[in-house]
């Protein structure tokens, strides 16, 4: 089952609206709920990147019995050096964002934690695509 | 074309309730239905039903019933007389129901004159709850936050709508066992016998009912029954007014002095300010349920520790409660400074010698998940359930008007997918039958009896 959204960004007020609607869905199976909880906040970090950093983006995400696989794809500022961003504490969030209680450096690190798999393609200027998978078994 | 029933929804019905729906009271008008925290509630032939695995007592539905047409279990007043020791636990909200100028001394006296032998209130036990509290959370480093176990239409919301957040709360009892434990420990060393002792709790709450009652949350409760707090304020206003002139002044009762953190102890803020960390009181169900919700998800900082309530105002807002929840909460705030004058320093010391024998009980073994909102235990059956979900979505008016007897769209998809309502209960989707021919108005008309009975649509004047 494909779910999608899209994300704008700058709008943190409705950041979470996704991961709280695949949470929801998530629910309605009969899962351990360590595996929603690391779904829902891997999905959540990944959302709140878009709205914090990029202009727009979708987020699509698969279910099935085997385990969810979330696509997020944004047009955006790209990512410069992948292998700085995984690193904890590292952000290029605006004093701005901060402020708003974000941007402390943990997003994709948390994702790579909760995630089964986490694979991250991002061209500077263009966008970045990040895929995320969890597995139900 | 028949309504399944809702009762074949039975499977997890091991809840024990407090909260009943009176048949030949009710009017189906719906506020219920579409007040219930957990969707709880259908309407089927004109009548309000009750799921039993998804209602909380919390109390809403029996607030907006604009016919007392849900009521709340309690025990006759005169079981109190198969017990030669007759205690009445009485909560300190009890005391705030009656005007400043009625005493708590005044208030006790009429409640033994009424036929108990011994008053007792609960805040004696909130000292003992506040130490382990502590305590709990001063060993507590890595599971943050933890959620407080005071309320118990919260722990059984937490239960069934947030099973992930169970192993969260936090696994003690509230100051209603402490007290109990400790009145009867107290009776017993004077020489009176279990048997021949029994302790009546007087409430504001559904839930508290519910969880005394309820066999599932573990070992036997120390209290013996349960009095509903608006029948007691009939019984105690009653008898104030008849000693207006000459009141009694009897002594022999057992007022004991609570400190004024105790007094404030059920209302909102009345635990976390009692302890230090990062700490959050929310009060209200439906608060509660948002905050939850982003709990869940992890979109808050750590906190250590959080108190909910779901009342308004938290136990002052009680169901049973009978005067306005903000007149209570300011008198017993008041009370809370009176006290504080006269015991300057923290709480009552009195109470502290069973202290070893009771804090071993107080601990809760274990509470345990139970979803509400899982479609099926078998996940490729729970997947194409929430696909069917999805289409019949599509089709429906998005309207939330609640016309089909479910609290709206989304519930009654939800219904449908698990045999409990069917596509033609909406009203939107019977007008579309029928302008395609699939429908003719009489069966609509019919349908529409079924869920709303037959005289709403029959009886031109009603």
């Amino acid at each position: 089952m494909t779910f999608t959204y899209e994300i704008e960004g700058g709008n943190f007020s409705r950041a979470g609206s996704a991961s709280s609607d695949i949470k929801k869905a998530l629910k309605q199976l009969d899962l351990d709920y360590n595996i929603i909880k690391r779904v829902v906040v891997s999905i959540y970090e990944a959302e709140v990147n878009i709205v914090a950093h990029a202009r727009r983006g979708t987020l699509t995400a698969d279910i099935d019995a085997d385990g969810i696989v979330v696509v997020l794809d944004d047009e955006g500022p790209g990512i410069p050096d992948i292998e700085a961003a995984m690193t904890t504490g590292f952000s290029t969030a605006s004093p701005r964002v901060r402020e708003m209680g974000f941007g402390a450096g943990m997003g994709l690190p948390n994702i790579k934690k909760n995630a089964d798999s986490l694979h991250i393609q991002s061209t500077v200027g263009v966008g970045t695509r990040l895929e995320i998978a969890v597995n139900f078994k | 074309m028949n309504n399944p029933d809702i009762s074949t929804d039975k499977k997890m019905s091991d809840f024990h309730h407090a909260l009943k729906i009176v048949d030949d009271l009710c009017i189906g008008c719906s506020k219920c239905m579409n007040i219930c925290p957990t969707h709880a509630i259908r309407v089927r032939n004109g009548k309000a039903r009750l799921m039993d695995n998804r209602c909380i007592d919390c109390g809403e539905c029996y607030r907006i019933c604009p016919v007392s047409a849900i009521i709340i279990e309690q025990d006759d007043f005169s079981r109190i007389f198969n017990f030669k020791h007759r205690v009445a636990l009485v909560p300190a909200v009890f005391f705030a129901q009656f005007a400043a100028k009625h005493s708590v001394e005044q208030i006790t006296q009429t409640l033994l004159e009424l036929g108990f032998t011994h008053v007792f209130e609960i805040e004696n036990g909130a000292r003992l709850i506040r130490q382990e509290t502590r305590n709990l959370l001063a060993e507590n480093r890595e599971l943050k936050p933890l959620i407080s176990t005071f309320c118990p239409a919260i722990v059984r919301l937490v239960q069934v709508k947030f099973p992930a957040l169970v192993h969260h709360l936090m696994l003690l009892k509230p100051p209603l066992d402490a007290a109990a434990i400790w009145f009867r420990h107290h009776l017993e060393q004077h020489g009176a016998r279990r048997d021949e002792t029994g302790i009546f709790y007087v409430t504001q709450c559904a839930a508290k009912i519910a969880a005394i009652k309820s066999p599932a949350e573990g070992e036997a409760s120390p209290i013996s029954g349960v009095i509903n707090m608006d029948e007691i304020y009939n019984k105690v206003s009653a008898k104030l007014k008849d000693g207006e002139e000459g009141l009694a002044q009897t002594t022999g009762t057992q007022v004991t002095m609570l400190g004024a953190e105790d007094v404030l102890w059920s209302l909102t803020t009345g635990e976390s300010s009692q302890i230090t960390g990062k700490r959050l009181a929310i009060d209200g169900v439906h608060n509660v349920t948002n905050f939850l919700e982003k709990l869940e998800q992890e979109e808050h900082p750590a906190f250590d520790f959080l108190e909910l309530r779901a009342c308004d105002e938290s136990c002052a807002g009680g169901v049973l409660t009978t005067e306005n929840r903000f007149l209570t909460a300011e008198r017993m705030r008041s009370r809370a400074r009176r006290c504080a004058a006269i015991l300057p320093e923290k709480g009552s010391a009195s109470l502290m010698h069973f202290d070893d024998e009771i804090r071993p009980l107080l601990t809760i073994a274990e509470i345990k998940p139970r979803s509400m909102m899982k479609l099926d235990e078998d996940m490729g059956e729970a997947l194409r359930k929430m696909k069917m979900i999805r289409q019949i979505m599509q089709m429906l008016p998005m309207v939330d008007c609640g016309a089909c007897g479910s609290p709206g769209c989304h519930a009654l998809a939800e219904d449908i997918v698990q045999g409990r309502g069917m596509m033609e209960n909406c009203i939107f989707i019977q007008r579309r039958y029928e302008q395609k021919g699939m429908l003719k108005p009489e069966v609509s008309a019919e349908i529409v009896k079924k869920i709303w009975g037959a005289n709403k649509i029959d009886n031109e004047n009603k």
